[in-house]
């Protein structure tokens, strides 16, 4: 699904990142911790996080992850809109939960997970 | 080329930026998309736990076409036991650094996963000393 439809499907906002709206989407990685977002391996992945920190967007940009989505309505300081523009990311908030934002994605098609295998 | 940085251990809204810039040098040398995102990740975990848990130190990059020698030395407190710090799950992180969204004791075991070659020596009261070497072209990411 695109960026288009994330956003659609979680009635979010876009923050920053238009250009990014018709990118296609094939995984999703919902983490607070960013050493479980940093095990996570697919491409083309949305990071869904409650964590607003300036790291979010420096793993996100580590990761070569281009689309976040903030939950649970959290408002973002306006420089760490600007270090995600400036990597050209895109900024997604909603108001759903964690719970509720993953579940809303998955129903709507997102099912791939990246985790790689638990030995 | 060499690459050096000062990580603070007190400014931690600095910390992963070292990372950062050696990630774009990579990719300016035209180093392969996989090796430059393990590199990334295992950098960006050291130098993290230099910031949090070392009080700070110093990062160094040793960069050519082949590969990639990152060593990060800090004078913090060490690590008593290190068979226990790298087992997965295993943090000393307080709540501080749990809300900033590190201590999920997966930083050390995602190093050593992404290195190619990984040395760590570490001595309570002494600090630590971290080696983290990637071959270029040789291993899918992990
Ligand atoms: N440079 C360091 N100086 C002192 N102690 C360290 C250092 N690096 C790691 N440690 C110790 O080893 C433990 C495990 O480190 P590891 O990176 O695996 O997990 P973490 O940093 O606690 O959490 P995460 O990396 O998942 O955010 C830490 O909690 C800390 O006690
Ligand atoms: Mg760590």
């Amino acid at each position: 699904m695109t960026v288009r439809d994330i956003v659609k499907t979680l009635d979010g906002v876009l923050l920053t990142g238009e250009d990014l709206l018709d990118v296609d989407i094939e995984a999703a990685c919902g983490a607070d911790l960013m050493s479980d977002v940093m095990a996570f391996v697919k491409e083309n992945v949305v990071l869904l996080t409650g964590l607003v920190n300036p790291q979010s967007i420096r793993t996100a940009d580590l990761m070569d992850i281009k689309v976040l989505v903030f939950v649970r309505g959290k408002v973002l300081p306006k420089d760490m809109i600007a270090e995600a523009e400036r990597n050209s990311m895109a900024i997604i908030t909603t108001k759903y939960s964690m719970f509720l934002a993953c579940g809303k994605l998955y129903e709507a098609g997102i099912k791939g997970g990246g985790i790689r295998e638990i030995c | 080329m060499i690459l050096r940085y000062e990580v603070s251990g007190e400014d931690l809204s600095l910390a992963g930026r070292a990372s950062a810039e050696v990630k774009r040098a990579m990719g300016r040398l035209g180093v392969e998309p996989a090796d430059v995102k393990r590199t990334a990740v295992a950098m960006y975990e050291a130098e993290i736990n230099m910031a949090i848990h070392g009080g700070g130190g110093l990062a160094e990059a040793e960069l050519n076409s082949e590969k990639i020698v990152i060593t990060m030395e800090d004078e913090g407190p060490g690590i008593s036991d290190l068979n226990l710090a790298m087992q997965e799950g295993y943090s000393t992180a307080s709540e501080r650094i749990r809300e900033m969204g590190f201590g999920a004791g997966m930083g050390l075991p995602n190093i050593k996963r992404n290195a190619d070659e990984f040395f760590i020596d570490s001595s309570p009261g002494k600090g630590t000393k971290l080696k983290i070497t990637v071959y270029f072209g040789k291993k899918e990411a992990v």
